[in-house]
């Protein structure tokens, strides 16, 4: 059951800005086992898109340390060729916006055989096309022999999503990473779309990363959840104590901030300041302090680590301990609904 | 009477095909739809991506021409000619856009896209332009030291923020925010979703807000409309739509959002499935033979439902 | 398909139209008319008047644009003076040498600007790149009548390479093999010299469209699904970077008339342009309104072609 599929230590992948390197994912170890979902949740500028694309080796100018082990292979060291055959094979992606990740002058045939080809040179051409209708049909395109014609500009958002995962599961991958799958799509073709992912994971036994925003989508589909913030974890846990019994002030906050359908007009939670640009991470101390400064200096700790409060439930930091709202009338509003 | 009131309001686009380009047929981005927001309410209108939700707004300010049907602001209706010309009205409908990013012209400073309403409204000398200006950052939380910054130096929240600021500086009465959140992190929405209740409170404004997202709604809205295919096909207080949907669309739409708590995910996986069902068999209880949905019908003083005549 | 270009074809008729009555009016807005120039001045004022009206011109503008264009259409454009004979044959015997001078010069510019745009841009910022855009700079500095000066100079009359003057060496038979590599060899020098300088516009274009091509999202799903580093730039990048070249193509032949305009006057090289020049200082106006028109005419279908191009290879443009 639990047998690691990905195993990432100590990974810190910087940018260069100016003159120096800023770590954009700061000292990150984390696991995916095979058939479970692990999603990753952090705001733009928690990292989370930037560990996505270091483990599929897509990040081109970015200075890489420490190991992303797949199946005990170094993903960091490895040669490009190596690279190439795990991606698209062993391994694949479902980006973010359907819009812009498909080509818009190859028809929707070719770019899912592209993937194809490129792993499995034996296929001829018809039974790569009957394989593609295949996939098609998979992923719930109603007239595949007519999409395979087609060319993207021709679908609907719902419908490229949907042609980036058949391309993503073509080769039946072992990791699929998911970054923010359904953000730029309707609530019901996303509730399609998330199936579909679910679907997938029993289907193939795939160790599935989804990486969002939305802690309604983590709810759903979640097995275990990582929260981001400035790079680093700050609290990792199951889906079930992470809702019920969040630790880290950030994920309180967040969780304190989304308006949901079963409440009346409330108060929404607001976190104080913004996310400090890359190059202006407090890289000493608690980096959510700035945002609490209401907690005591004493309660954080020195050099902050994750700790294990329960078996498998690991909270950065000491911060919190003692923690609570300015306004304590806040957090009654997300306790009264779980 | 409400300070709003939209009546069998239509938006259709033309067509054009063949070698001149003559018109061979229209698209109903809006199709006949009706409303009233009260002053100092905030009503919602929800749907998918092409329910017509936006064009809806869109023709309400202006931006896209109406064909037929009236929008009464204030008793004077903006649908005839000639009426929108007049200052006080174009004064007092404002609107928020959905993207930070690219609402806010980047070779301009603060100070003159705050001050672009003002310039265009009110003659004011460049002192008092700028103390107004200043004001206004301050009412919606920015410091007034940012005039003379450029777009590119704020957060997408302290953007949205600006893009307020520009609404309100002619302090209107009626304020069009088009998925104004939508752009923005959750931490950030929440920010921007508790302003715009401040300064709904603080200077009595309506708003029309419109969202796919109906968590948002919910949080926001005290009536909500539901669109699909450019008509209304249920519309009632938060509590109709939410506690008591009734019609198949609005069902399935509650249905898709995800649940905040893991722990309903089989009952919510039960309860998709039969209003998944019940979406099948009943289609024809719901929509003409065109697939339209049909027109209102009202079930309760606040509840209107899209259902045939002889339900 | 068919019907955009149908279309557009169309649109272009009434543009052409406006385009020659424009032409028309500034011929008879310059001093003087086809009679003033032919005609002995010893002459009695009553005849020439006498022959104005029987020529018609003393009827109307519009009378006189009528009975222009109607011709025109029918290609009779009148009489060179100087050359005495008629313009449609005058510029029937120059068009096909500017023609190939426009053909090797294009050829020339896309086999210059292609690898040097793709190396500037899939190696960016590299010395290599620094070098290339060095090369564009000077390019777009440089004034095309000082460069062709200079390659005139440097290399017909300082080495001797290439001939400075003519199309063709005189004593070739047409038809025959080394009638033809003369016609090449004298077109040759002109034609680098145009392309050296036009080139650099595309270089630049090219250059930017793949460093933005390089950026987009479907590079990264080609990337993610396993594809090496060269096919991810051939199947890629490439084709997506050269389709607003290949759109380009019909405005790059407006560019290259006003090339050559300079290029044949400098390489003494008779084509339309020089025709065009020397037909200005001796004022041959009949020639020039013909030319003026033609040139309009080309420039006007050199868009259509760009259009035309672009919705065969955008599949986006072609459903529309």
């Amino acid at each position: 059951m639990s047998e690691e599929l990905l195993e990432i230590k100590n990974l810190s992948t910087s940018f260069r800005i100016v003159d120096d390197y800023y770590a954009a994912v700061d000292d990150v170890t984390l696991s995916v086992r095979k058939n479970e979902i692990l999603a990753i949740v952090g705001e733009s500028g928690s990292g989370k898109s930037a560990l996505a694309f270091s483990i599929m080796g897509l990040h081109t100018r970015a200075k890489i340390d420490g190991q992303i082990k797949y199946k005990g292979h170094d993903i960091v060291t490895m040669s490009p060729a190596a690279l190439n055959k795990l991606r698209g094979q062993e391994m694949s992606m479902i980006f973010q916006d359907p819009l812009s990740a498909l080509n818009p002058l190859m028809i929707i045939g070719s770019q899912i055989e592209e993937v194809l080809i490129l792993h499995d040179s034996k296929l001829s051409k018809k039974q790569r096309k009957e394989k593609v209708i295949d996939l098609l049909n998979k992923v719930g395109i109603s007239r595949p022999e007519h999409t395979y014609q087609q060319y993207p500009h021709e679908l609907s958002g719902g419908m490229r999503q949907r042609v980036v995962i058949a391309i993503a599961i073509a080769n039946s991958p072992k990791l699929l990473i998911a970054d923010e799958p359904t953000t730029a799509l309707d609530v019901t073709i996303q509730l399609q779309i998330l199936e579909l992912i679910k679907r997938l994971k029993n289907d193939m036994e795939a160790g599935i990363i989804l990486i969002t925003h939305d802690l309604g989508v983590v709810s759903e589909m979640a097995d275990r959840v990582a929260v981001m913030y400035a790079g680093q974890i700050v609290e990792i846990a199951d889906i079930f104590t992470l809702t019920s019994n969040p630790k880290h002030p950030y994920t309180r906050s967040l969780l304190n901030s989304i308006p949901t359908v079963k409440e009346e007009k409330s108060r929404l939670h607001v976190i104080q300041g913004i996310v400090p640009p890359l190059q202006n991470l407090p890289r000493k101390g608690c980096r959510f302090s700035a945002r609490t400064p209401w907690i005591p200096e004493w309660e954080h700790e020195e050099n902050p680590q994750l700790h294990e409060v329960a078996p498998g439930h690991f909270v950065r930091c000491t911060c919190h301990y003692n923690f609570h709202f300015p306004d304590t009338s806040e957090e009654a509003s997300h306790n009264g609904t779980s | 009477m409400g300070l709003l009131e939209v009546k069998n309001l239509k938006v259709h686009f033309p067509i054009h095909g063949g070698i001149f380009r003559k018109v061979v047929g229209e698209v109903k981005a809006v199709d006949n739809v009706s409303f009233t927001i009260e002053a100092g309410q905030t009503y919602g209108l929800v749907g998918e991506s092409g329910s017509g939700k936006t064009t809806t707004g869109r023709a309400i300010i202006g931006l896209n021409s109406i064909t037929s049907g009236s929008v009464i602001f204030e008793g004077q209706d903006l649908a005839l000619k000639g009426v929108r010309k007049q200052k006080n009205i174009r004064k007092d409908i404002q609107m928020i856009f959905q993207d930070p990013y690219s609402s806010l012209n980047p070779k301009k400073r603060v100070l003159d896209i705050i001050a672009e309403p003002l310039r265009n409204f009110e003659k004011m000398s460049p002192g008092e332009e700028k103390r107004r200006v200043q004001e206004l950052l301050l009412q919606v939380g920015l410091s007034p030291e940012n005039i003379l910054k450029y777009p590119h130096e704020f957060s997408g929240g302290q953007r949205q923020r600006i893009g307020i600021a520009r609404a309100i500086a002619l302090k209107p009465k009626l304020i069009i925010a088009d998925e104004p959140v939508s752009a923005l992190d959750v931490s950030v929405q929440a920010q921007v979703l508790n302003f715009m209740q401040d300064i709904q409170k603080e200077l009595n404004l309506t708003f029309l807000f419109i969202s796919h997202d109906l968590g948002i709604i919910r949080h926001m809205c005290d009536h909500i409309g539901i669109m699909y295919k450019g008509r209304h096909v249920e519309q009632g207080t938060a509590k109709d739509i939410f506690d008591n949907p009734r019609h198949i669309y609005t069902k399935r739409l509650i249905a898709a959002i995800p649940d905040i708590d893991p722990k309903q995910r089989e009952k919510q996986t039960e309860f998709r499935k039969s209003v998944s069902m019940e979406y099948e068999q009943a289609h024809r209880n719901y929509f003409d033979e065109q697939g339209m949905p049909y027109p209102l019908k009202s079930i309760s003083e606040t509840h209107l439902v899209a259902l045939p005549e002889k339900g | 398909m068919w019907k955009i270009i149908v279309r557009r074809i169309l649109i272009m008729i009434p543009q052409i139209f406006l385009l020659s009555i424009l032409v028309f009016l500034m011929a008879k807005a310059m001093p003087g008319d086809a009679l003033s120039g032919m005609l002995d001045p010893n002459i009695d004022p009553a005849a020439i008047d006498a022959m104005r009206e029987k020529l018609g011109l003393n009827d109307p503008w519009y009378i006189q644009y009528w009975d222009w264009i109607t011709k025109a259409i029918q290609g009779d454009f009148g009489q060179s003076f100087r050359f005495k004979m008629p313009v449609s044959e005058l510029i029937g015997q120059r068009l096909m040498n500017t023609l190939w001078l426009a053909i090797v010069t294009l050829i020339l510019t896309y086999l210059i600007a292609i690898p040097l745009g793709i190396t500037s841009g899939r190696y960016n910022d590299s010395w290599l790149d620094r070098l290339i855009t060095g090369y564009t700079y000077i390019g777009f500095a440089a004034p095309l009548f000082i460069f062709a000066l200079l390659m005139v100079w440097v290399f017909g009359f300082h080495f001797h390479w290439f001939p400075t003057s003519g199309s063709v060496s005189p004593g070739e038979v047409p038809g025959t093999l080394s009638h033809f590599w003369s016609k090449f060899y004298h077109l040759l020098l002109p034609a680098l010299s145009m392309a050296l300088i036009a080139t650099v516009g595309t270089v630049q274009y090219l250059r930017n469209e793949i460093i933005d091509t390089k950026q987009k999202d479907f590079i990264l799903t080609a990337r993610a699904k396993g594809a090496s580093e060269s096919r991810v730039y051939n199947r890629h990048i490439l084709r997506n970077s050269l389709l607003p070249i290949a759109a380009f193509f019909g405005y790059e032949i407006t560019g290259l008339i006003g090339g050559t305009v300079f290029v044949e006057s400098i390489f003494s090289y008779p084509g339309m342009g020089m025709l065009f020049l020397s037909s200005i200082t001796i004022r041959d106006f009949s020639v020039v309104t013909a030319l003026v028109l033609l040139y309009g005419v080309a420039a006007i279908v050199g868009a259509l072609l760009s259009d035309i191009i672009l919705s065969i290879v955008d599949p986006r443009i072609r459903i529309k």
